[in-house]
């Protein structure tokens, strides 16, 4: 990895939460949550299954509103009505399905719902020169390293088009890219290229929200750290305020931990 | 020798002409199943343009080119009503073109015999407009001493226009992406239903083609025009290497399709062999051709995670 020079981090975060909440009827899905995204860092979002990390997410997205609290962005207090209002902010998210059509060609699926075109008229045409030359040329700025732009997507491991689709939200103007557990599919080797990826994605400005239940991923890649359990914050760590120990008993609720190695230890005979 | 006749000019000649009005269906249900749906009602569709062409010109005297005109409307109708259908209710395109099939084919005939008080609507040849239809439609060259029907020029214009609408326009893009994942194609901005809307009344206007060629060479039209014609299609762009379901496929691939069902249907013939024979082959190529796109979709999803 090369670090570009440079980062450009400025004063107010790209995002910051203050005390976001939101309730799914009397259930409590997410409460009293606060963290702050900077540009060419990666904040995690660390929790076990049903911790509220995809509350946090469709808040994040556009897809829900916030029932509490604040959401800035460069800030201001920011409101997402739908998910491309997110997007038109500069805020994507690569879901777990990618929305990529295995059959088509990478180059393809790169620009699909956004092909660019030339020509005028009934000759206005998808321009596959520009389409194919910039697919390989931002593949090869993250470092992803593609046989061909022409084979189908599904050819491709599941890391590949997870790098893949990180390219592509990047060479959309992305400046807040969430990651919805990005690696938790894939083997060690296939998730540290992901998380090579992600660094990348850093390193060229933008601000990453990781969201994963692997601390021994999300401590290499991640600048900040957002422990949830059961929709609430167990706080907002830097780096150098936490080890990766201290991350995997937050996640798993400390004492519950501890209890749990207790019992699972073999009775002294 | 039977076979020198086959690959004279003029046996050539006789093989493209069945395969040009299939293949220009073909090409344009090959399009409509690489987005991911089926028209069932394509083929009853090519005789109720057909019919409309031949009782607007004649019953209601009118210039043939009004009534292949309101032939287009109608066919853009159809065309809009099933595709509106599919996307508005999710149902399967295959149940909803069953049910136009259907109700097409009972049209057909009630409206034939309504308004005609036979099975057959003719009369064409004497309509004002006929002979420049019939230059349009119908009119015949010849190339290398072997007479070809217009059809066949239509027939190439058509695959050439859809290959490149499909491979080197933003729609083409869409298409596939529609039949490869919808829910995917949608997530990323894709106007999944519009695509589909329009790849339906793209089937229904080369019904309408077809079936106004029909019309406009035969003078006169059968009530059951068309009926069954639409599974013929649909095999001959299997065969053409389109997967059944969607995604994957190409016109070339589906006029190829026409040609060769056009080969085997004046070969058997050629070769002396018993035409009752026919279908066997049709069915036995299809299925080699079903086994053939496992192959290919097994490759394209082989290194899946």
């Amino acid at each position: 990895m090369t670090p570009l020079p440079a980062r450009p981090t400025t004063d107010a975060p790209l995002l910051e939460l203050r005390d976001v909440g939101k309730d799914y009827g009397s259930v409590i899905a997410l409460d009293g949550v606060s963290t702050t995204v900077r540009a060419g860092e990666v904040t995690c979002v660390l929790g076990d299954n049903g911790a509220g990390k995809s509350t946090l997410i469709k808040i994040l997205a556009g897809v829900h509103r916030a029932d509490r609290g604040q959401l800035l962005l460069d800030g201001r207090p920011a409101d997402f009505g739908s998910p491309r209002e997110a997007l038109d902010a500069g805020i994507a998210t690569v879901y777990q399905d990618l929305a990529m059509i295995p059959l088509m060609a990478i180059w393809r699926n790169f620009f699909l719902g956004a092909e660019p075109t030339k020509g005028r008229g009934p000759f206005r045409r998808f321009d596959a020169a520009t389409a194919k030359e910039t697919t390989r040329r931002e593949l090869a700025a993250m470092g992803i390293d593609i046989r061909d732009p022409d084979q189908p997507v599904g050819t491709l491991s599941g890391g590949e088009r997870q790098s893949v689709a990180i390219a592509r939200a990047v060479h959309f103007g992305a400046r807040v890219l969430i990651l919805d557990e990005p690696t938790s599919a894939l083997g060690v080797k296939q998730a540290g290229v992901v998380l090579r990826y992600v660094a990348r994605a850093r390193d060229r400005g933008v601000g990453v929200v990781l969201i994963t239940h692997n601390p021994h991923h999300a401590h290499p890649v991640g600048d900040r750290f957002l422990v949830l359990n059961r929709g609430r914050s167990l706080g907002s760590f830097a780096k150098a305020d936490v080890s990766r120990d201290e991350l995997t008993r937050l996640m798993a609720g400390g004492a519950e931990l501890d209890q749990l190695a207790h019992e699972l230890e073999r009775p002294a005979t | 020798m039977q076979s020198d006749v086959f690959r004279s000019a003029r046996g050539i000649a006789n093989w493209l002409d069945p395969a040009s009005t299939l293949g220009i269906m073909a090409v344009a249900v090959a399009l409509l199943m690489i987005g991911g749906r089926f028209d069932l009602s394509a083929g009853v569709m090519t005789g109720t343009t057909a019919l409309v062409v031949a009782i607007v010109a004649v019953e209601f005297e009118q210039n043939i080119w009004v009534a292949i005109a309101v032939s287009l409307g109608v066919a853009l109708l159809l065309g809009f009503f099933n595709g509106w259908l599919v996307t508005r209710t999710g149902l399967p395109s295959f149940i909803i073109t069953l049910g136009t099939f259907l109700m097409l084919q009972g049209l057909n005939l009630g409206m034939t015999k309504y308004l005609t008080g036979t099975v057959t609507a003719g009369g064409l040849a004497s309509v004002p407009g006929y002979a420049s239809a019939e230059w349009v439609f119908a009119s015949r060259m010849t190339v290398l001493g072997a007479e070809v029907r217009v059809a066949v020029l239509w027939w190439v214009l058509f695959t050439a226009l859809a290959t490149w609408v499909l491979l080197r326009t933003r729609f083409g893009n869409w298409v596939f992406a529609t039949g490869g994942d919808e829910v995917a194609a949608r997530n990323v901005g894709v106007p999944a239903r519009r695509t589909t809307i329009t790849l339906f009344m793209t089937t229904a206007t080369a019904a309408w083609f077809v079936g106004t060629t029909l019309a406009v060479r035969l003078t006169s039209v059968q009530a059951n025009t068309g009926t069954g014609q639409e599974l013929i299609y649909i095999v001959a762009a299997v065969i053409g290497g389109c997967l059944l379901t969607g995604g994957f496929g190409s016109a070339i691939g589906a006029s190829l399709g026409a040609l060769i069902f056009g080969m085997t249907q004046l070969g058997i013939p050629y070769l002396r062999w018993d035409a009752d024979w026919f279908y066997f082959f049709l069915g036995a190529m299809l299925l080699l051709a079903v086994l053939a796109n496992r192959l290919v979709r097994r490759y394209a999803e082989a290194a899946r995670r």
